[in-house]
């Protein structure tokens, strides 16, 4: 168990290091969050509702996460491929799900930074100081985002092995995941018939709790929910991995570029 | 003791092209390849490229399924016992891919050290070591991405000696390096078999593959074609003779013309500097400069000499035969 943990703990902090050398990309991955995070506050500032812009600035906060994670997670091995290491993890008699969550884990890691940058954001460029009831249960709200997020992109990652396009199907995930998680439109307002879609989406519960949170709500249904859902993703990722892995090696696809 | 039994190893691979009338296509890349690799030994595959060689090795080291045949390495199944084939195998390819460039050196191994299964209270010894052994002691705190090929080659080897395989798969693990480099890089081969490893070894420089492997098998078309000790391929081709003729703008229906010659066995055109050299092998006792001289006609022509078959010559007159 201690092996597994180290393992996991090295891999982690290893892979934080390789997404986060870059100052280039340090800047891009707060970029576009912070650009729509701007676009969704200036849009509800014009109402003038309190309450609104409450609701927007939290989801703007998450929001970051969601395309940190969503969207770079489903193309993670599609660049283990490209920088000739993917035929060497699956090689390795380590299996993928050690491997991986690591991975996932360090992308959250940068939606964490995301979250803290756009929180500053809001606060120094359109002085809205977020009303927050109990900082701790919201801090473990957006950890549990972070973590069941990581859980997600671990099964997108798995799912979208076989794809060289993989990066697109991540990027095509990034403004519906946006609507569909709750972070900018309140879910009651989507077509009855997507609700399912948001319900098996563990950012949608995170992101409830990390309201109940702000306003002094209960948040632990919801944060159960969304561990629940990320679990599930987990288990369902393990599998596919497993699958996935025998058919590439049946079908010869690891190496592909 | 023998660490690699191969048995009648096959591969197919299905292709399909066109968009509304798909046609699909088998393509049997290897085509029951056997042979056995005893522990200490090194053996080298060499073959022209899309000959099979990769695809074997892949089947070796469990990232392709075989189509038919069995292979066991360190007394696994590559099929059934995958784990425990991982556990005792390491696998280095050629080319700049492979490692995280924004990674040290350290940290790229310490990487590999977690996913290969070293216990951490050994990884530093482990990882110092094989820097020493690489050459690369001094270095190991820069970032991959400073790295010149013949660095990278030599950590690539150490990240696949990390776990202490029994058998090291090596895929043309010197492509590209510079002379220096890859003379370093046969030393750093050359030492594996010394402190006991089983190293398979493909390459496309015969005079690598003269140096280094105690045995060779020749595989073409995804079949072996020849095995034996370098001595014993250059054997095959003693019997006959090489001559090069020098050309200046020779074209390559011309040269495939010369096949023709009485007791030419098989004709090569190679490119040296602004030269190309025409090679011949031909049969001990032919005469066969006179009539080619006359084949090629206005061609522009240099030097001719005779020399005696290299294993070069012995690939060549194998594979293309």
């Amino acid at each position: 168990m201690w092996k597994v943990l180290h393992q996991i703990a090295v891999c982690y902090w290893l892979q934080v290091k390789v997404t986060s050398t870059s100052w280039f990309d340090g800047v891009l991955a707060v970029f576009y969050p912070l650009m729509f995070a701007t676009a969704t506050l200036l849009v509800y500032r014009v109402r003038g509702d309190a309450d609104g812009m409450q609701f927007a600035g939290l989801g703007a906060v998450v929001m970051g996460m969601w395309t940190c994670q969503g969207v770079v997670a489903a193309s993670a091995l599609a660049r283990e491929r490209w920088s000739g290491t993917l035929e060497l993890l699956v090689a390795a008699p380590t299996g993928m799900p050690r491997i991986l969550v690591p991975t996932t884990l360090a992308f959250s890691t940068v939606g964490l930074y995301c979250v803290v940058v756009t929180f500053l954001w809001e606060r120094w460029v359109f002085d809205l100081p977020l009303h927050i009831t109990s900082w701790p249960l919201f801090v473990l709200g957006v950890v549990v985002a972070a973590l069941t997020l990581s859980l997600f992109g671990y099964f997108l990652a798995v799912t979208c092995v076989r794809y060289r396009t993989a990066w697109a199907i991540g990027a095509a995930m990034e403004m519906p995941g946006w609507l569909l998680c709750g972070f900018v439109v309140p879910l009651a307002l989507l077509p009855t018939w997507l609700h399912p879609l948001s319900w098996v989406i563990p950012t949608t519960w995170a992101m409830e709790a990390v309201r109940d949170a702000a306003n002094g709500s209960s948040p632990w249904g919801h944060l159960g929910l969304a561990l629940l859902v990320g679990a599930g993703y987990a288990v369902i990722g393990g599998y596919l991995g497993r699958q996935l892995v025998d058919s590439a090696r049946r079908h010869a696809t690891l190496a592909l570029t | 003791m023998t660490a690699v039994d191969v048995s009648d190893l096959q591969r197919t691979f299905r292709t399909s092209t066109g968009v509304f009338r798909r046609t699909r296509k088998e393509v049997q890349a290897v085509r029951g390849v056997s042979f056995a690799i005893e522990k200490g030994e090194l053996f080298g595959l060499l073959g022209p490229n899309g000959a099979g060689k990769t695809t074997t090795i892949k089947m070796l080291i469990t990232l392709l399924l075989p189509t038919a045949g069995s292979a066991r390495v360190a007394g696994f199944d590559v099929v059934k016992d995958v784990r425990e084939v991982r556990r005792r195998i390491g696998y280095v390819f050629g080319g700049d891919r492979g490692l995280y460039e924004r990674l040290s050196a350290l940290d790229n191994l310490k990487y590999f050290s977690e996913l290969y299964g070293v216990a951490p209270r050994e990884q530093a010894k482990r990882i110092g070591e094989l820097l020493e052994l690489v050459g690369l002691t001094g270095r190991e705190k820069e970032r991959v991405e400073g790295y010149s090929r013949g660095m990278r080659q030599r950590l690539h080897i150490a990240r696949g000696l990390l776990h202490d395989p029994e058998v090291v798969f090596l895929d043309e693990p010197s492509i590209g390096i510079d002379p220096v480099g890859a003379r370093e890089l046969r030393a750093t081969i050359a030492s594996l078999t010394a402190v006991g490893k089983t190293v398979l070894l493909t390459t496309h420089y015969m005079f690598e593959a003269d140096e280094l492997c105690d045995r060779i098998a020749v595989i073409r078309s995804g079949e072996i074609v020849a095995e034996g000790t370098p001595a014993q391929l250059k054997e095959r081709v003693s019997t006959a003779r090489v001559v090069e003729i020098e050309t200046y703008g020779v074209e390559q229906h011309v040269v495939d013309g010369l096949g023709v010659v009485g007791g030419v066995r098989t004709v090569g055109l190679e490119e040296r500097g602004h030269l190309q050299v025409v090679v011949l092998q031909c049969e001990p006792d032919a005469e066969v400069a006179r009539e080619a001289l006359a084949l090629l006609g206005d061609v522009r022509v240099g030097r001719v000499t005779h020399r005696e078959p290299t294993l070069e010559d012995a690939y060549i007159e194998l594979v293309g035969s």
